[in-house]
């Protein structure tokens, strides 16, 4: 620590860091733009500059822009001096010589960073009296709006896009004051992290198209804390409704998950919960017929139905450990299934084990970024876990500012790095059955079908450390590249495996399991990073519902079923899945959109989707996060928790089950102590702060009443929330809450997400408070290495037949999420994914349709090739509405569809 | 006198080849040097020699090359590259070298590269000059042939491989980091230093850029010492300069002379004084980016630290001669066009406060100036000072506008109050 003079006041700094970052993190302000806390200083847009004294007798100083400054013992530094305050003035001028004055269309304002920094300069008066600019807007897919004439060439955009993200459809064209940003021509924005354009472009020029549909202003927007749906990973987002519709997602910054940035399903995937097909009244079946009911005569029917014969539960890996909880307990442990097809309970309980028993480092997202060797064993991460495939990018910048530190390159100066690292790789191998994205950073891809994998991996163990159970008969060729990977994992400091559910091999979490165990030592304990499906497959797993595949196949089902958001037929085949509904008398469905699965239902209730719910879902590496509702959805919708306390107090006739969050929590601990942590990860709802609760919407000049003026002047009184200590207005506290109570970022003279500064220990760290969320399972201290059995490997395969394997898709294979307008528009048709080869075998060419057969079943699909896959391999579409395997992977065959 | 840089340059123009240019004298250098004289030795004597960056900046050649990591530790290859994207207004003096004299280039190429240990070497060639990568081209042959260039020259254990890359031509370009990204295939936008290429260079290895004039004077300082070559200036910094003349005097052109020379001497005896009818007004001493020196400055001495004295720059020491037939607000307006051209579009103050000044002084020129447009630039003149942009750039350019203020703010201020140009007679 050293210390440094600004304006006078003493403050103690770290030498070297960057002078802006850190006088943003005490508290100071100083305007930027081309800054960004996630990807370094470039010093482009000169608007951080400061004045830097030589020492006390220099009294005119020299003007120098703090985003490239590091910290240096004793320097003295004015923010305040006139000259340069005129200065910052005079950039924001130039800026203005072509930034539209269209603020009051613009779908950036009144959150605008842009805006803020005008203000914050002070800068008013327009000098220039001749013609702005105008450039020619493009078509960029369902996602991003473009408006380039608000552009202040920041570069961020393509900075983000290009260099974080690793994008190569958005460039900037031309030069001097007509430079462009935006793509080579019309057409949809390729990478699948585009939606974080919206809040990297400091104003209007990309913003949320799916917004725009029905726009609402920030001020108008009722937020919460919550967490993203679509994947296993447990982003944090802030979902914004108003007049009862969603209108769009934000990142919600946390450290340890999503940092800044989500992906695009994770932003966009939202639009389901507007469509007409959502679940909004009460249901019971008069013969074959659903027909509306009330509360009260449903919970009669239920209870006259349910009175008689046993119950089976089960539960749902995309709904909230209190409801997967409720449900538990009103049909008992021993009724209670988990809802996932046989082969993914398997994986679940294997990655239980491994996570309890083994001695095993599960790294948070943010510290896959820090990994110094990465192996992506068998797994499309870029699609079936998005965000984490922008965090393993991250790992080659970590490597250039290592690297670049040889020449004293100070690790925030982005673009020095880069310049300096060139073109060099990430420490990441990638096996992978086809090109993936990753493939790109990676130093090394090795081209295997899924099989070939888990036998590569279970080999690599044992070449790691010879504890590890060996296998034999394995191709010559491998023994290279497995000394090669060996040697560089175990040169590893810091090394990580990463799969995933994508590959859907049980054997494949094995092999990882089993590479970490190698490398295991004294000094090092390899990471493991295993995604799962879906955004509470974990918590799922902690309550222990049994394997449902069981009685699937025996056929043994009592009476009564209770189905908990879970569509079976996207777990199960449908045969049996149909089979297995048949058998039932009553079945009561509590959903809130319609699947396969409501035909069956005798009785549907409504639930909320998670941005009208409150809950915690436990993501892919343990940790609980809490999320609230954005808003009171319209009666009778509420929370699946809620309904499932008020079935049992109606059933069993009790009364006195939970009436919130806190006491269905309280209720949760008792039966489970793992679960103890989630008391924790938030304050219980009488939480006040200076005897307020936490506003849900930032202030409003125009008070709240004019909210609904157009239906009436009347102030309503506002609902309220017995689950969280916040209310749904803007009246409450608005200063900073707790981290896991944050719903928008707000400060004076901070209306963009900026303000996120202020929320943090320091910039682009952890929140002030700490970070939301509690890891509820930590690896066993336990460190006696354990291992796998080598399984019985696959015989190869017979002539002509093939390894079918499943292809995730980020926009098709989400449940939710392909439901949604903009994400449809961005899914592609199912499709099978061959070499040329095989297409040519097969008489096939890109676009035909092919008949793919297996397990005495056929699909049609769309031929795609992939002429850097494996040859023995045929990729699948997995989890699309249009085409649903749920048995992949498969031994099959291919063949084309003659015309007729 | 001594003409190291176009002493045997033939009168015709045409090239001189290799055979001519060895019965010159030519390579003896390289004989002399490479193999046989330490690196670091070669390095301390153009250092000795107090031979200045010919590109315009001035910076001592020797220490630049002092900064280049050696030993077995640096990280190779490294590179060296001859800046040849002349694009300076008024600017004509590389080309002569490059046309008439290739091998004298290539030289000095050869001691610079030895100088720093580079294997590869680079001339980044403004896409104009088709003369002087024809000639390059064939001198570059010629020297290969020769054994001058590629493994082991001269039986020494020294490796160097000299490729021409021709720019797509942007004025840009021609700040040496801009420069590095061009060549690698990327934007010409500058970086940021540090790291200096030294370190950090091209594809991130260590690299030298270096003028032409300044590295075809590497030749002369190693066969003749760095003491002979300071003997051929008038003043301490060594050497001749190749000066020149455009604008309205009766012989304009470019010709080698003793550093130091005056002003006087070059207009008046070189370039034979202004045309008849014509007044000398000022001129910019090197280039668009330097400040007027006027009627005051005559006998004012042509180095750099002189003319920086007096508050402008030698620059590329080419000459631009503003007279009084020509209206001083119209010269910067053109200036300024091609400023605003030219900017890379990186940082803002250059990006869109020099398009504002070139519409003002557009608007002044067609007698449509109004009240605060003097103060509309003198405010971004200073805003566009040195250290306010990312790079050199916009604050060059605010060189000939700053000065043009100052010493002929009578006729811009006549613009504003006459509503119309004197010289145009436009307006309403």
């Amino acid at each position: 620590m050293v210390n440094i003079y600004i304006d006078g006041i003493k403050y103690q700094a770290e030498e070297g860091k960057n002078l802006l970052d850190y006088c943003l993190s005490v508290g100071l302000d100083i305007p930027y733009f081309c800054f960004h806390p996630a990807m370094g200083s470039v010093g482009a847009c000169r608007l951080c500059a400061v004045k830097m004294y030589k020492d006390e007798n220099d009294t005119r100083g020299k003007i120098i822009m703090s985003c490239v400054q590091p910290v240096q013992d004793g320097m003295i530094i004015s923010i305040e001096d006139p000259e340069v305050k005129h200065f910052r003035a005079q950039v924001i001028e130039s800026l203005m010589n072509n930034h539209p004055h269209d603020c009051p269309i613009c779908d950036e304002g009144g959150e605008c960073h842009l805006q803020d920094m005008t203000v914050m300069t002070g800068h008013v008066y327009r000098r220039n009296r001749f013609k702005k600019r105008t450039y020619r807007n493009q078509y960029l897919g369902p996602f991003i709006n473009h408006e380039m004439n608000r552009c202040i060439q920041c570069y961020r955009c393509t900075r983000f896009y290009r260099e974080y993200a690793g994008g190569y459809d958005l460039d900037v064209f031309g030069i001097h004051s007509r430079v462009f940003f935006g793509r080579h021509q019309d057409g949809m924005l390729e990478n699948e992290f585009s939606g974080n354009l919206v809040e990297v472009c400091p104003t209007g020029v990309f913003t949320d198209k799916t917004l725009k549909k029905h726009y609402t202003r920030k001020w108008d927007l009722s937020t919460a804390p919550s967490i993203c749906e679509h994947c296993s990973l447990g982003c944090n987002t802030i979902p914004g409704e108003r007049y009862g519709k969603l209108r769009r997602i934000r990142n919600r910054y946390n450290y340890d998950v999503n940092g800044y940035f989500l992906c695009d399903r994770g932003r966009f995937g939202y639009e389901y919960v507007n469509r007409e097909t959502r679940i909004k009244k009460i249901k019971a079946r008069f013969g074959a017929e659903l027909q509306d009911t009330t509360e009260d005569e449903i919970l009669d029917k239920i209870t006259n139905a349910f009175e008689k014969g046993k119950t089976l539960g089960i539960g749902s890996a995309r709904a909230s450990v209190e409801a997967n909880y409720a449900l538990n307990k009103l049909v008992g442990a021993e009724n209670f299934y988990a809802g996932i097809s046989g082969k993914d309970h398997q994986i679940l309980r294997n990655y239980l084990d491994i996570l309890r028993n083994y001695p095993v480092n599960v790294p948070s997202m943010k510290e896959t970024e820090e990994a110094d060797y990465v192996l992506v064993l068998g797994e499309d991460i870029t699609h079936s876990a998005p965000r984490l495939a922008l965090s393993l990018r991250q790992t080659l910048m970590k490597k250039a500012m290592d690297e670049a530190a040889r020449v004293s390159i100070p690790r925030w100066l982005d673009h020095a790095v880069r310049e300096f690292y060139q073109d060099g790789k990430a420490p990441m191998t990638t096996i992978t059955p086809y090109n993936t994205k990753l493939d790109d950073v990676a130093s090394k891809s090795l081209r295997l079908n899924p099989h070939d994998t888990v036998k590569f991996g279970f080999l690599l163990a044992n070449r790691i450390n010879n504890d590890a159970p060996a296998v034999k008969d394995y191709p010559g060729e491998w023994d290279e590249w497995l000394d090669q990977l060996a040697k560089a994992l175990i040169n590893a400091k810091k090394p990580l495996i990463v799969s995933g559910w994508g590959n859907g091999l049980e054997e494949m979490l094995k092999a990882a399991a089993n590479i970490t165990q190698a490398l295991n030592g004294e000094e090092r304990k390899a990471g493991l990073f295993y995604a799962l499906p879906e955004a509470n497959s974990m918590g799922l797993g902690l309550l222990e519902g049994n394997d449902l595949s069981g009685i699937m196949e025996t056929g043994d089902a009592p009476e009564n079923l209770i189905i908990l958001e879970n569509d079976l037929y996207r777990h199960f085949d449908k045969v049996q899945a149909d089979k297995f509904f048949n058998q039932f008398k009553n079945i009561l469905l509590i959903d809130h959109t319609e699947t396969n699965t409501t035909d069956h239902a005798s009785f549907v209730l409504p639930s909320g989707v998670t941005a009208e719910s409150s809950g915690t879902f436990i993501n892919t590496e343990g940790r609980a996060q809490r999320f609230y509702k954005a808003y009171i959805p319209e009666a009778p919708v509420m929370d699946s928790w809620r309904w499932l306390g008020r079935i049992e107090n109606h059933l069993k006739k009790t009364g006195g089950q939970w009436n919130s969050l806190d006491e269905c929590l309280a209720e949760l601990v008792k039966g489970y102590t793992v679960f103890k942590p989630l008391t924790e990860l938030a304050p219980p709802s009488g939480f006040r702060i200076n005897g307020e609760k936490v506003a849900r919407a930032p202030h409003r000049y125009t008070g709240r009443t004019s909210m609904h003026a157009h239906k009436n002047v009347h102030e309503q009184k506002p609902p309220q929330d017995e689950d969280a200590p916040m209310s749904f207005t803007m009246e409450g506290y608005n200063g900073t809450p707790p981290s896991s109570l944050v719903s928008h970022y707000w400060k004076p003279g901070w209306n963009s997400v900026q303000a996120l500064n202020k929320y943090q220990q320091e910039v682009g760290g952890p929140m002030h408070d700490g970070d939301p969320g509690k890891r509820v399972i930590e690896p066993t201290d336990n460190p006696k290495q354990q291992y796998f059995k080598v399984p019985v490997f696959e015989t190869k395969t017979e002539a002509g037949e093939l390894y079918l394997t499943p292809v995730p898709h980020i926009f098709g294979s989400g449940e939710m999420s392909s439901l949604s307008a903009a994400i449809r528009e961005a899914t592609p048709e199912p499709y099978v994914l061959i070499h040329p080869n095989v297409a040519g075998q097969n008489d096939l060419n890109e676009d035909d349709v092919a008949i793919v057969r297996a397990n005495g079943k056929e699909w049609k699909l769309k031929v795609k090739t992939d002429d850097k896959m494996a040859d023995d391999v045929a990729g699948i579409t997995t989890g699309f509405r249009q085409s649903y395997i749920v048995e992949l992977p498969l031994k099959g065959n291919i063949e084309k569809q003659e015309k007729k | 006198m001594e003409k190291p840089l176009t002493g045997h340059i033939k009168d015709d123009g045409s090239q001189l080849e290799l055979k001519g240019y060895e019965k010159e004298g030519g390579y003896r250098a390289v004989k002399k040097v490479i193999g046989k004289i330490d690196p670091e030795n070669v390095t301390a004597t153009v250092k000795d020699s107090n031979l200045k960056g010919r590109g315009g900046a001035g910076f001592g050649t020797g220490m630049k090359w002092g900064f280049v990591p050696m030993g077995e530790d640096a990280i190779t290859p490294k590179y060296l590259v001859a800046n040849a994207d002349e694009m300076e207004p008024g600017t004509f003096k590389d080309r002569l070298l490059m046309e008439e004299n290739p091998h004298l280039l290539i030289e000095g190429m050869i001691l610079s590269a030895y100088a720093i240990q580079a294997s590869i070497g680079f001339i980044f060639i403004r896409g104009a000059y088709v003369k002087s990568v024809d000639r390059l081209e064939k001198a570059i042959h010629e020297a290969r042939e020769k054994g001058y260039l590629g493994k082991n020259i001269l039986k020494s254990g020294f490796d160097l491989d000299l490729y021409i890359h021709i720019s797509v031509g942007r004025y840009m370009c021609g700040e040496e980091t801009a420069l590095l990204n061009a060549l690698e295939g990327r934007r010409a936008t500058p970086r940021f230093k540090p790291p200096y290429p030294q370190a950090s260079g091209l594809f991130g290895n260590p690299t030298i850029v270096n003028n032409v004039e300044t590295l075809c004077c590497v030749p002369y300082i190693m066969e003749h010492g760095a003491e002979a070559f300071k003997n051929l200036s008038y003043t301490d910094e060594g050497g001749t300069k190749l000066y020149g003349v455009s604008g309205n005097v009766k012989n304009p052109g470019t010709w080698e002379l003793p550093l130091g020379t005056t002003m006087r001497e070059v207009i008046e005896e070189h370039a034979g004084g202004m045309m008849n009818g014509y007044t000398f007004r000022g001129a910019l001493p090197g280039g668009a980016s330097t400040d007027f020196l006027v009627n005051d400055h005559m006998d004012v001495k042509l180095d750099f630290s002189t003319v920086m004295n007096v508050g402008s720059r030698l620059g590329t020491g080419t000459l631009v001669v503003l007279d009084d037939k020509t209206c001083p607000v119209g010269f910067v307006a053109n200036l300024m066009r091609f400023f605003g051209r030219e900017s890379c579009g990186w940082c803002t103050p250059c990006r869109d406060g020099i398009p504002f000044v070139q519409k003002t002084l557009e608007a002044m020129e067609a007698g449509k100036g109004k009240e605060g447009d003097m103060d509309v630039l003198e405010s971004h003149v200073e805003f566009m000072g040195p250290g306010n942009t990312f790079c050199a750039f916009a604050p060059g350019a605010m060189e000939p506008l700053q000065s043009a203020m100052k010493y002929f703010g009578k006729d811009f201020k006549q613009h504003i109050t006459d509503k119309k140009c004197a010289w145009k007679g436009n307006g309403k």
